[in-house]
């Protein structure tokens, strides 16, 4: 179906159902139950996962499939925010010029990046991104104010021209959909449930959808088999009549078009970009992401990005006064030890119990959560676990 | 004039001179051993030969065309197919996909931007690969990590993938070093079947003499850098020249 094979059918079936459903998924605890503050279903959260999906899934293009490691995707990402912000500024409302000229610019950015970047490979490849990502940072904040806001970053304005459909939007511009405004959700109550639907996230979760399917298309072409040889063993590939530059920069191209399609989508939802969406921290974020979720494999990053926004928007939001409710049956010298225990990870320090999550799967799963549940599902069938997966890797049929 | 003609070809690293004034002619559809000490310059030689390094000196010609100054990967469209001494494979794809890699290198060329193509529908390609791995004998190992092949089937599998492009010159740079007597045989009957069943030209780079005097047709011996002698197997072992600079007292190693 599609052009594809049938398990990898089943594998889209199921994450197209998966982020369909998602608004009752992330929402398995009723409102004002205790628990309801792990509920992941809000709109902000949600976009955040598909969006920040898209982004990793096309990082694993480039370095799942070439191994090459680039610290600064987040460039990418950043370039294509103010692209789609600029035709939100200058053309219309309408997230779709948006969305698809930050794909374009950040296809021709990621070209002149790639282009310089891949002429050394291994940590020098990796430097060389880093200090191209450093740069546009350093020139967003600063020299290109006049473009990107600088400290302020940019937000749609009243007063800006916006040719198409000034007049149609008013005193308070809002990103839309040909009038479906991103911002605007539906509630559903059921009993002490409440789910959100929000047209935002459906958007980005089409979108991710669709990259997702262009990028098993890749992984099981002739190409996602040439971007692997290039990981395997580029000598090899060198003395077979390949050319190993043109496919390592096609696959970086296209991871930058991915990140700046996560770019655009962003200001499609929130309408602000600033120069922080570009610094190195945020490149940092898609690598943890890919190995997290595993490296190389179809759904991993997604998994990845899936786990760390979670952490990073629940965990954080978890404070003393919750830990004292949840330890109250505890005698209280024990009660005030416990805490003193656990409040370092939770909260502000929830970077910490992401570094000891990520420590623990570099150890006992390179293959990132795909391989722990490759091993729980080889656990269910009886079988002795990753026997014919020596790597972890999702490996085509032939 | 052979299918690959090296004149006056010389190169120096630094103040070693590793290759001196090296001539040398591979007749089409021959089996041509370079043999010579350790030192001698036969790697290096090899190496101008696919682009990995350029000569200061001479031309190298193949099938009337100059393979200087061109990348590894032209010089390999051009027809000329390598094996490594360590058998360069891609470990971590499959067996089949190991021998996919190569047939369409030969059809699509160096690059094709085909990122959206469903590789299954090429039957083409597979009929062609299964093809080459049922003729190396590993039609059953298709499925297989290539890393965790056997030393001997790595082997097999390298010269299938270069088999596969229907190369016009193979060049094997010691295809049995670290073999076991058992896989260095098989290896020579692999070659000369090779060699009954297609037009093609073999120069081969080798320690082992049991391999040389097996395989060779002529044989080129290499010292210090210049060819010492040029003649056939028989003229090569009772060669006074050769037993002096190359075979020495002794004579075990025929």
């Amino acid at each position: 179906m599609f052009g594809l094979e049938a398990k990898d059918f089943r594998l889209l079936l199921l994450v197209t159902l998966l982020t369909m459903a998602a608004p009752f998924i992330l929402n398995p605890f009723p409102v004002d139950s205790g628990m309801a503050q792990f509920n992941a279903g809000y709109p902000d959260l949600m976009q955040r996962f598909v969006i920040f999906g898209i982004f990793a899934i096309g990082f694993n293009i480039l370095f799942g499939l070439t191994g090459y490691l680039s610290f600064g995707h987040a460039a990418f990402l950043g370039v294509g925010s103010y692209a789609a912000m600029w035709m939100m500024k200058l053309l219309t409302m309408n997230v779709i010029p948006g969305i698809v000229v930050s794909v374009i610019v950040a296809g021709i950015f990621s070209l002149a990046v790639g282009w310089i970047s891949l002429r050394r490979s291994g940590i020098y490849f990796s430097i060389l991104t880093l200090a191209f990502a450093q740069m546009s940072y350093s020139l967003a904040y600063s020299v290109l104010t006049p473009i990107t806001g600088g400290e302020t970053g940019l937000q749609p304005k009243v007063t800006d021209p916006r040719i198409l459909d000034a007049a149609l939007t008013g005193n308070a511009p809002k990103a839309n959909l040909f009038g479906l405004e991103m911002g605007s959700s539906t509630e559903l109550a059921m009993g002490g449930w409440v789910f959100t639907f929000n047209v935002g996230y459906y958007v980005a979760a089409v979108v991710m959808i669709f990259a997702f399917y262009m990028s098993i298309r890749i992984f099981r072409s002739p190409f996602g088999m040439m971007l692997r040889a290039v990981k395997s063993n580029q000598q090899r590939l060198n003395y077979t009549g390949l050319n190993a530059k043109p496919y390592t920069l096609a696959a970086f191209v296209i991871s930058g078009m991915y990140a700046g399609l996560a770019g655009g989508l962003m200001v499609a939802m929130d309408t602000q970009v600033g120069a922080e969406r570009m610094f190195w921290t945020a490149s940092g974020e898609v690598v943890l992401m890919s190995i997290l979720g595993g490296v190389g494999t179809l759904i991993g990053p997604v998994l990845g990005a899936g786990a760390i926004k979670y952490m990073e928007n629940i965990l954080s939001k978890i404070n003393k006064d919750i830990l004292y409710e949840w330890f109250a049956f505890m005698p209280d010298g024990l009660q005030d030890f416990v805490i003193t225990l656990v409040y370092p990870f939770i909260g502000k320090g929830w970077h910490l119990t992401l570094g000891l999550i990520f420590m623990a799967v570099v150890i006992f799963l390179p293959g990132g959560l795909v391989e722990g549940g490759q091993r729980v599902a080889a656990l269910f069938k009886r079988k002795k676990p990753s026997d014919n997966t020596p790597d972890g890797k999702t490996t085509p049929a032939e | 004039m052979g299918i690959l003609d090296v004149k006056g070809v010389g190169k120096r690293f630094g103040g070693l001179q590793a290759l001196g004034d090296v001539n040398l002619s591979v007749a089409e559809n021959s089996v041509h051993a370079i043999i010579g000490p350790n030192g001698a310059g036969k790697s290096t030689l090899l190496n101008c030969l696919v682009g990995k390094l350029i000569p200061d000196t001479g031309s190298v010609m193949f099938d009337g065309q100059s393979v200087l100054g061109r990348k590894p990967y032209e010089i390999n469209q051009m027809g000329i197919s390598r094996v490594f001494q360590t058998p360069e494979i891609f470990g971590d794809l499959t067996v089949m996909e190991n021998m996919l890699i190569p047939c369409f290198a030969k059809r699509d060329g160096a690059f094709t931007p085909n990122a959206f193509a469903a590789m299954r529908k090429d039957g083409e390609m597979f009929d062609r690969a299964s093809h080459m791995l049922e003729e190396m004998n590993m039609a059953d190992k298709r499925h297989m990590h290539a890393a965790s092949l056997s030393r001997g089937d790595k082997r097999r599998l390298e010269i299938g993938m270069c088999l596969s492009q229907e190369p016009r010159l193979l060049l094997l740079d010691e295809p049995t070093a670290g073999m076991a007597r058992a896989d260095t045989n098989n290896t020579i009957d692999l070659l000369k079947q090779i060699k009954d069943d297609r037009d093609i030209t073999i120069a081969i780079i080798e320690h082992d003499m049991h391999v040389v005097f097996s395989l060779a047709e002529r044989i080129t011996v290499l010292a210090q850098g210049t060819p010492l002698v040029e003649d056939t197997p028989d003229k090569i072992k009772g060669h006074p020249k050769v037993r002096e600079a190359y075979l020495g007292e002794s004579q075990d190693a025929a």
